[in-house]
């Protein structure tokens, strides 16, 4: 039964998220697109509840759904002019990258299908917050202070870029 | 049952789709987007490798914060450009960003 | 004791003038008196050594086949040695006489003749080198040695044609001579090379002991073409027919030039060189028959040229033509004495031909045309009575020099073919014609108002008195003292004259002779009537057959044919494969630019095309996915 309402579950989630992205690259209308890709995050985010990344989930719909995708929306009201519809075109070459994507997604395919994999079967960790800080503050410290240093200079740089560089 | 091929392929196929949006879309924001796409299919891939193979030391989702943390930044400092780049050429349509031509 | 000494340094002969060439080339040349005074000192030392080395033959029994011979290594290489040396046997003893003894007599006569000319010093200085290169080829040990020196008096003989190198027509004369000899020496040195090849040495006396062996063991194929080849050097240097044409331009030169290098001397070479390689042409009887009738015919066809020229030195020129044809005639015979013997007396008579010309142009003050001379025996004297010997031995009156050694052909050519015997008599027919033609022209009949003539100089007049005596006693004396037996190959041929030939022989020339005087002496019979009556072969004879035209013709169908085609070829196929690529790569780069599209989605396509590509190909070839996909066994 839990098997069960487990694959049922995935396959929903699948379908919410490869749909919605889908959806982001065919719509010709903008913000269509831009909420579409609010909905595959959150499918995104269920997939994580599936694998047991519960904090994961969380920070996802917080951070990407919450942020991201409203910063995009800010991105695309701010360089319009008009009309919304038909500013998402698609190019002429439609059909040979889709070939060529089509191509590349067999080849993956082919490796996730044909690599013996290994799986372990340790229990899962209970408490994912505590396992991820107690890595994040360990093992991984110096990655956590720059990934820190990362973000001030990705704040100042934006500041800096959208104000106009050289017009004080 | 559900394992981890099945992530994986849902994650190869979202790859897929963030790539042809690249390479496909005439906007930059929709870029921006299908940016956005591709490093969250790579972000499934880790945690579905780290629950499988070593579902004790969550060393994938560790990676996953960070990744996370770049993209926003990266959505950021993006959206900046863009808005730099309508500020001065007052269009955010790719085929007419082509200076870079012979 | 002196002809020891000059036995054993006979090199000094070709040194001495060598030397005087650097001394009078660096330094004496603006000095005309030093430069003459060197120049004929260093002749004279030559011709004493000469001398001595002529009594040493004898004395010491240095025979044809026991030569005096001396080598010094030259170059010495793994598998390649040739030597320098001398090799003296009598045969060589005689020309280094003749050579030296005509070189001394004509710098004497240049002083005269040359005296107030700018290049005086020049001159005397490419006498001296010709003198040193035509001695030590004569002096050759090896084929090597001798093409050495061979190119030496070619480039002497084409330095002297253009002496006067301001006129065109000496010039062109000099190129021509050149170009033509070179002909010949192509053949002779690839004549050479093979003979290397074929017996690893080029040596005279060396080969002359192997060649017969060969013969016997390989036949005579090969050695036919090479005989061939080596043959077309003299053909070329000597004159011979189809390749004569350069000698009667050659008299562009000063006379003293033609005197020397173009009647007595250079031309010889080529005769000497067959002599020398006798051993090679005596055991192979095709190539004796062709250089017989080479010669003969050449002989013919020379003196039917000479029948209706009208300058004087071109009547001598074709006159040297025709019997260095007989000289090539006797070779073929294969009677090297009496073709040595007509070498000898030939120098003599024909370098006192020429210098007596000389005399007469230089008194007239250079004028060429004989029909422009006449009635010459009153105001100049002695160079008439030295032209009447000159004439009278050349064609063969007996007891002048020229009867002994034209009759000792004859009757070479009589034991061995009857065609040939009979083209001999009729060439010394039209000889003894023409040339009494010429005497009779230039010196009877009556004086032409316009020309003021004056006897010439001591110093050119004591070359000829020398000369006419040595072409009065240069034949009775060494038939007399068995020339035969010393200079010859194999057997001594020394049977003496046949009195049926020379009788015949005799009675021709003064046949000839009287000819000449009923034409041109008494007018009985008129010389226009007689090229009237036949014109065409009056116009074949005075245009020289037209062969210079036709080898003009040659040249210009076919080596400047070859020519455009070559350009052709360079300029559309070399140049065009150049170009090509060139604007290839320029149309393609043109092309290629319009890729460069400033889509960034174009070139991130493009990118993602290329790792797909290198990953598809990793895939399908890694062996864990060859097992899963193909399966069986990798």
């Amino acid at each position: 039964m839990d098997e069960l309402v487990y694959n049922i579950a995935f396959y929903i989630f699948a379908a919410i998220t490869i749909a919605s992205a889908i959806g982001v690259v065919t719509k010709p209308n903008l913000v269509h697109s831009s909420l579409l890709l609010a909905l595959c995050f959150i499918g995104i985010s269920g997939l994580y509840v599936l694998l047991q990344a519960d904090f994961l989930a969380a920070v996802q719909i917080l951070v990407y759904s919450g942020a991201v995708a409203i910063l995009i929306v800010l991105g695309i009201m701010l360089t319009q002019r008009s009309s919304m519809e038909d500013t998402n075109q698609n190019s002429g070459w439609r059909r040979g990258t889709a070939l060529i994507c089509g191509c590349f997604l067999v080849v993956v395919l082919i490796v996730i299908a044909t690599t013996p994999w290994h799986y372990s079967s340790a229990l899962v960790a209970q408490d994912t917050p505590s396992v991820i800080a107690q890595l994040l503050l360990t093992d991984y410290m110096v990655a956590f202070e720059v990934a820190a240093v990362l973000l001030l200079g990705a704040m100042i740089g934006a500041i800096a870029l959208a104000k106009g560089g050289k017009e004080e | 049952m559900i394992g981890l091929i099945h992530y994986l392929t849902v994650a190869a196929v979202l790859f897929v789709i963030g790539v042809y949006g690249i390479l496909t879309k005439r906007n930059i924001v929709a870029i921006l987007m299908c940016i956005e796409l591709m490093l969250n299919a790579v972000n499934i891939n880790l945690v579905a490798f780290s629950r499988f193979m070593q579902p004790d030391v969550l060393t994938g989702q560790a990676f996953v914060v960070f990744t996370i943390t770049v993209a926003a930044a990266e959505v950021a400092v993006g959206l900046a450009l863009v808005f730099r780049v309508y500020h001065d050429h007052d269009t955010v349509h790719i085929d007419k960003l082509n200076r870079m031509r012979w | 004791m002196f002809t020891q000494y000059a036995v054993h340094h006979a090199w000094f002969i070709p040194l001495l003038p060598a030397v005087a060439f650097v001394v009078i080339g660096f330094f004496l040349r603006r000095t005309p008196v030093l430069s003459a005074i060197v120049a004929i000192c260093m002749s004279m030392i030559s011709f004493t050594l000469a001398l001595g080395i002529g009594y040493g033959v004898v004395a010491q029994h240095i025979t044809v086949e026991q030569p005096f011979v001396e080598r010094i290594p030259w170059v010495d290489i793994a598998g390649l040695s040739i030597n320098m040396g001398v090799y003296l046997d009598p045969m060589a003893a005689m020309m280094l006489v003749v050579v030296t003894l005509v070189s001394l007599l004509v710098q004497i006569y240049s002083i005269g003749y040359m005296q107030g000319d700018d290049g005086f010093g020049r001159f005397f200085a490419y006498l001296s080198l010709f003198a040193a290169a035509m001695l030590g080829l004569i002096i050759a040990v090896n084929f090597v040695q001798l093409f050495v020196f061979w190119e030496l008096v070619g480039l002497c003989s084409y330095l002297l044609i253009g002496y006067y190198f301001h006129k065109v027509s000496a010039r062109e004369a000099a190129k021509k001579a050149f170009m033509t000899t070179r002909i010949g020496d192509f053949g002779l040195l690839i004549g050479i090379l093979m003979l290397q090849i074929l017996f690893g040495t080029v040596d005279f006396a060396q080969l002359t002991s192997t060649v017969p062996e060969y013969v016997k063991e390989y036949g005579t194929g090969m050695l036919t073409v090479v005989a061939l080849l080596i043959f077309a050097g003299p053909l070329a240097k000597s004159g011979q027919f189809p390749l004569h044409v350069w000698l009667p331009d050659a008299m562009e030169g000063p006379t003293p030039v033609s005197a020397l290098i173009h009647a007595a001397t250079m031309v010889v070479a080529g005769v000497y060189l067959v002599a020398r390689a006798f051993f090679l042409y005596s055991v192979l009887p095709d190539v004796m028959l062709t250089v017989a009738w080479i010669g003969g015919f050449t002989a013919c066809f020379a003196a039917t040229i000479a029948l209706t020229q009208r300058d004087l030195k071109r009547i001598l020129a074709y006159s040297t033509v025709s019997q260095l044809g007989y000289m090539m005639l006797a070779l073929g015979v294969g009677s090297v004495t009496a073709s040595m013997f007509h070498l000898m007396t030939h120098a003599f008579f024909k370098a006192l031909l020429f210098l007596s010309a000389g005399a007469v142009i230089h008194g007239l003050h250079n004028k060429n045309d004989i029909f422009e001379m006449g009635g010459l025996r009153h105001k100049m004297p002695v160079t008439f009575v030295a032209t009447a010997i000159g004439v009278l031995s050349i064609s063969g009156i007996p007891p002048f020099s020229g009867f002994f050694s034209k009759d000792d052909i004859l009757l070479a050519v009589s034991q061995v073919s009857t065609p040939l015997y009979v083209i001999a008599v009729v060439t010394a027919f039209m000889t003894a014609f023409y040339m009494s033609r010429m005497l009779i022209v230039v010196f009877f009949g009556p004086e032409n108002p316009e020309n003021s003539p004056h006897e010439a100089p001591v110093t050119m007049m004591i070359p000829l008195v020398v000369l006419s005596i040595l072409s009065i006693i240069g034949g009775y004396i060494p038939y007399a003292y068995h020339f035969g037996e010393w200079v010859r190959f194999g057997v001594a041929t020394h049977e003496g004259l046949n009195f049926n030939i020379a009788l015949l022989s005799t009675l021709l020339s003064i046949v000839a002779m009287l000819l000449a005087w009923l034409v041109y002496g008494s007018g009985k019979v008129s010389p226009d009537l007689l090229s009237a009556r036949f014109a065409w072969l009056y116009k074949l004879s005075y245009h020289k057959y037209y062969i210079d035209e036709l080898y003009l013709w040659l040249n210009h169908t076919f080596v400047d044919g070859l020519g455009k085609v070559l350009y052709w070829v360079d300029i559309n196929i070399v140049d065009g494969i150049v170009n090509g690529l060139a604007s290839m790569m320029y149309r393609l780069g043109d092309e290629l630019r319009h890729w460069q599209t400033g889509y960034l989605q174009q070139y991130g396509l493009v990118l993602f095309g290329a790792i797909l590509i290198m990953v598809a190909y990793l895939v399908l070839s890694a062996p864990v996915f060859v097992t899963a996909l193909w399966g069986g066994a990798y």
